[in-house]
Parts: C-alpha cells; sequence; structure tokens
C-alpha cells in the first residue's frame, strides 16, 4: 500500500516536471496579456502600432510604437544581410571543405562565440566598432543601426553555421558520391546538389539566427543610439523594440500607461519570436 | 601511349592502400571495348575499391593512396595533371543503393548536362529522352517527368540512375554491385539493359551473384584477399577454373 503510494507521488512529480515549461509559457503569456492590453484603454490599437510619436511621459504620453518597430526590423535585416551569406559559407566550408583537424578548430571557434555574453559584445563594439562606423562614413556619432547589425550579426553567426552544418551534414553521401560520378565539380555538387537537400534545415537556421536577432537586447541598447524616431536607413541611430523596454521600465510608474505600453512591446515581442520559431521548426521537421 | 592499344581500359600493377592497409596488391587488368567484365569475390576483397579506382572516386575518401596506372585509351587516367572531374564523365558509374537526386525524374537526367554547362533547351529535352529510352524506362515515366524521382520503384530508380549516367555521354560503364537491393524482376531487366548497352558502351560490374555473373558476362575476374586470382573468360572461369581458390568460391565452398 505503502509502496503504490510512493509510485503515485513520484509519478505526479515527475508529470509535473514534464508539463512545468508549458505551465511557464502559459503563465508568462497570460500575464503579459493581462498587463499588456490594458494599455488598449488609454490608447486604440491602430494608433499604438502606427503612431509614429513615442513620448511615454510627456503631457498627454503619445505611445506610437512604429518607429520602435522599424528600428528593431532596420537592424534585423541588417543583422540577416551580413550573417547569412557568411554564416552559410562557413557552413560549406565546415561540412564539406575543411579537412579533419581545421574543421575542429573552427567548430570550436563557432562554439565560442556563441558562449560570448552579449554584454561583452556590445562593449566590444562601443569601443572599437562605433568610432570605426563614424569615421568610415563621417557621421557625427557612430552609434547607428549598422554598427547594432554588425554586432548582431555576431550573435546570429554560431546558430546559423552550427544548424546549417548540421542540415547539410544530414544529407546522404550517396547524393554526393552519384554528383561526383556524373563529373560534376566539388562547387556543382554543393550548389546543385547538397545546398537544395538541406534546404529546410538551412531555412531553418536563418530563422532561428534571426530569431535570436529580434530578441537581443543588451548589445543593441549600447550601440545603436537609442532615439525613438523613424529611422530612414541603416546610418542613423535608432532604437529596438526590446531595448526600449530595457531602458524605460525601471523608470516607469507601475500601472500608468506607460507600464501598460512596455508590456504590450513584449505581446508584440513574443507573438514575432513565436511566429519565427514556428516558422524553424515547420522547415526543420518537414521530412519527419 | 601504351603498347596494348586493343583494351579499352587497362589497370598495371595496381597497389592501393587505406592508411596503413594495403588493400590492392599488383593488380593487372586489360579490359576489352564493347564487352561486360564481372569481377566477383567475397566481401572486403578489394572488389568495390579496384572498380572505383576506374574512375577515380576512390579520392573521395580521405586517406587512401594508389600506386600503378589505369590507362583509358592508352591515357593514363591516375596521372594528377588529368581532372577527375574529365575522367568521370567519359567512365560513369551506378551504385548498390539507388541514388536519385531529390529532385524530378527530368532533373535528376538534365543535372549531368547542365554541369556541363549545356544551356540549350532543345538538345537537353532530347537527350533526356534518349537517355530514358536507352535505359528502358521511358515507356514508364513519360507522363511523369515532372514527378519527383524518389517516387519511383526502386528497380525504376536504379534505371533511373543508369539513364542518367548515359546522358553525359560516358565511354565506359562501372556498375557497383546495381541489383544488390533489387527484386529478381528489376534484376532481370538491368541484366537485359546491360547485354543491350554493351553493344555501345564498355561495362564493368561488380557482383555477389554468382548466376549473375554468369548471365551477363564475357570475361570473369576474381578478386581474393586484395589479389587478382583468375582472370580470364566467362565461360572457363564457371566451367573450367584454373585456380582451387576460384572454383571453392564459385561453386560456394567460401565466401
Amino acid at each position: 500500500m505503502l509502496r503504490k503510494f510512493k509510485e503515485f507521488v513520484i509519478e505526479k512529480l515527475i508529470l509535473l516536471c514534464g508539463i512545468a515549461s508549458v505551465i511557464f509559457v502559459a503563465l508568462i503569456f497570460v500575464f503579459l496579456l493581462k498587463e499588456g492590453l490594458s494599455v488598449f484603454k488609454f490608447v486604440r490599437i491602430g494608433e499604438f502600432l502606427a503612431g509614429r510619436s513615442w513620448y511615454p511621459i510627456s503631457e498627454p504620453a503619445q505611445l506610437g510604437i512604429l518607429p520602435l518597430i522599424l528600428g528593431s526590423l532596420w537592424v534585423t535585416f541588417g543583422a540577416a544581410v551580413i550573417s547569412v551569406p557568411i554564416g552559410l559559407g562557413c557552413a560549406v566550408y565546415i561540412a564539406e571543405i575543411a579537412p579533419g583537424r581545421t574543421k575542429e578548430v573552427l567548430k570550436g571557434g563557432i562554439e565560442l562565440l556563441a558562449a560570448i555574453p552579449s554584454v561583452v559584445l556590445g562593449f566590444i563594439g562601443m569601443v572599437t566598432l562605433v568610432p570605426l562606423v563614424k569615421n568610415v562614413f563621417h557621421l557625427s556619432t557612430g552609434l547607428t543601426g549598422l554598427s547594432g547589425s554588425i554586432i548582431l550579426a555576431f550573435m546570429a553567426m554560431p546558430t546559423i553555421v552550427s544548424i546549417a552544418e548540421d542540415a547539410l551534414y544530414a544529407v546522404p553521401k550517396s547524393y554526393k558520391e552519384g554528383a561526383f560520378a556524373l563529373g560534376a565539380t566539388h562547387w556543382q555538387t554543393i550548389w546543385r546538389v547538397l545546398l537544395p537537400a538541406a534546404s529546410s534545415g538551412i531555412v531553418a537556421a536563418v530563422m532561428l539566427g534571426i530569431g535570436r536577432v529580434i530578441g537581443e537586447t543588451m548589445a543593441v541598447m549600447m550601440i545603436t543610439g537609442n532615439s525613438a524616431v523613424i529611422p530612414r536607413g541603416l546610418l542613423e541611430p535608432l532604437r529596438t523594440l526590446t531595448a526600449t523596454i530595457a531602458a524605460e521600465m525601471g523608470e516607469a510608474v507601475v500601472g500608468s500607461e506607460h507600464y501598460f505600453a512596455l508590456f504590450a512591446i513584449g505581446i508584440i515581442l513574443f507573438i514575432i519570436s513565436f511566429a519565427i520559431n514556428v516558422t524553424a521548426d515547420l522547415f526543420l521537421h518537414k521530412h519527419k | 601511349m601504351h603498347e596494348k592499344m586493343n583494351a579499352k581500359m587497362e589497370a598495371r600493377e595496381i597497389n592501393f592502400y587505406y592508411g596503413a592497409v594495403r588493400a590492392l596488391k599488383n593488380i593487372n587488368m586489360s579490359i576489352t571495348g564493347n564487352t561486360v567484365t564481372a569481377i566477383i569475390g567475397p566481401s572486403g576483397c578489394g572488389k568495390s575499391t579496384f572498380i572505383r579506382l576506374l574512375n577515380r572516386m576512390h579520392e573521395l575518401v580521405a586517406g587512401s593512396r594508389v600506386e600503378g596506372h589505369v590507362y583509358l585509351d592508352g591515357k593514363d587516367i591516375l596521372d594528377p595533371t588529368i581532372d577527375a572531374v574529365d575522367v568521370r564523365r567519359s567512365v560513369g558509374m551506378v551504385f548498390q543503393k539507388p541514388n536519385p537526386f531529390p529532385k524530378t525524374i527530368f532533373e535528376n537526367i538534365s543535372y549531368g548536362l547542365t554541369v556541363n554547362n549545356v544551356r540549350d533547351k532543345d538538345y537537353i529535352e532530347a537527350k533526356v529522352v534518349e537517355s530514358l529510352k536507352k535505359a528502358a524506362l521511358w515507356d514508364e515515366v513519360k507522363d511523369r517527368l515532372k514527378d519527383n524521382a524518389l517516387r519511383l520503384s526502386g528497380g525504376q530508380q536504379q534505371r533511373l540512375c543508369i539513364a542518367r549516367c548515359l546522358a553525359v555521354g560516358p565511354e565506359v560503364l562501372l556498375f557497383d554491385e546495381p541489383c544488390a537491393s533489387l527484386d529478381p524482376i528489376s534484376t532481370g531487366k538491368i541484366e537485359e539493359l546491360m547485354l543491350e548497352l554493351k553493344k555501345n558502351y564498355t561495362i564493368v560490374i561488380v557482383t555477389h551473384n554468382m548466376q549473375q555473373a554468369a548471365r551477363v558476362s564475357d570475361t570473369t575476374g576474381f578478386f581474393l584477399m586484395g589479389e587478382l586470382i583468375e582472370f580470364g573468360k566467362t565461360q572457363d572461369i564457371f566451367t573450367a577454373p584454373k585456380n582451387k581458390q576460384t572454383e571453392a568460391y564459385i561453386t560456394g565452398r567460401f565466401g
């Protein structure tokens, strides 16, 4: 009897551990919704999403997050343009071309890059990259979207490289043999056979890399200049959704419209990264 | 140039090493044009290693090393100044497991042409049809060229791989146990096809199946532990082998 009871308790405890992550996500989402949706008592959803001015503590407060959304999109776009070609090139090199020893060194390097805390990357960007961008483009400040994009590209690279490399590695060796036996060169084999065969994994790699970029906060806050105006390009200071929450949450009065607006921004971020992850997942499991 | 010009392909004093392991020992073999040469022997005897040498596919294996010469029409194709890509366009290969690309039937065959920088669409289309007909697959797939090749049956996939090979315009075809994963009916079709292809191509086939070797080949070579034990007319090898080991193998006493 006692033995049965013990089994019952342990089983239920393990069950609880098993579903904990789902419960946490649900709780976080509910909390976000509850706090975030309250902002729409003060501002209409259209004004919130498409409003061009973000002055949360003026009187009356102006809560338009369009500059922040565009800031996030610009930085993400810039980071993708830089990291996707380099990351895929790196993955192809590691999976197909690099000899044994070089391969191990490169993989180790990529893992190390992933292990650098974002605040350190932000700091390095601040002292090296920001002055460089300022001088190269003759700007009044180097705290720009471009600086943010470059540092974020470094952060997306490890994800893109390791997942794309896995995908390339998973392509059956017989495809490669078949292409070689037809007199294809190594590059023709990579470009026409291996990359298409690994395409779903590669798309997933890119999506997850971008997901990482969108959610990143610390580095972008340090080097993008944080001015909440609609950016017209990457050579201007801008501010992202994430940096806004991090910078302003500490000084927002609990229960104020500013406070609720920051939670609403959290909802937007949650939706974006959820969508990206689901898409990546769809591609990753396409063949299963 | 080499003295024996009547041989389509000729292997001379081939030694092959995987790292420190010597996988082929002093192989000499002369392959006559427009014949089928079967290579038989127990697993691990070096027959796949040998056939892969004939179009330099062995280079895909890291740490392998070869000594000796392989002549194709008198030209040494193991010469490092000769591009392996050119060799493989003249000496095609079909593998043990059908390995069509995950593309359409049409694209599978046109692939070999596009990597050769053929851009003329009409020519490609004509060549695809011609290759499928030569591989005796045309009637079965003519209405579904846009289907994914992976939807074909195993036997059809293997014939597609043969068609893919033919499209590039090789002179020699290497078959590395082409029927090992096929049912008897598909196997029969591939064998028929080989006899037909022999008219225009020179064929070398590695097989585990004694009957198959006896049915399709003109010449047979028996490999054992990396050595070519006996090489001669198929009829002689199967009816009156000169070597005791050959006799033991073909009568099924080991292997």
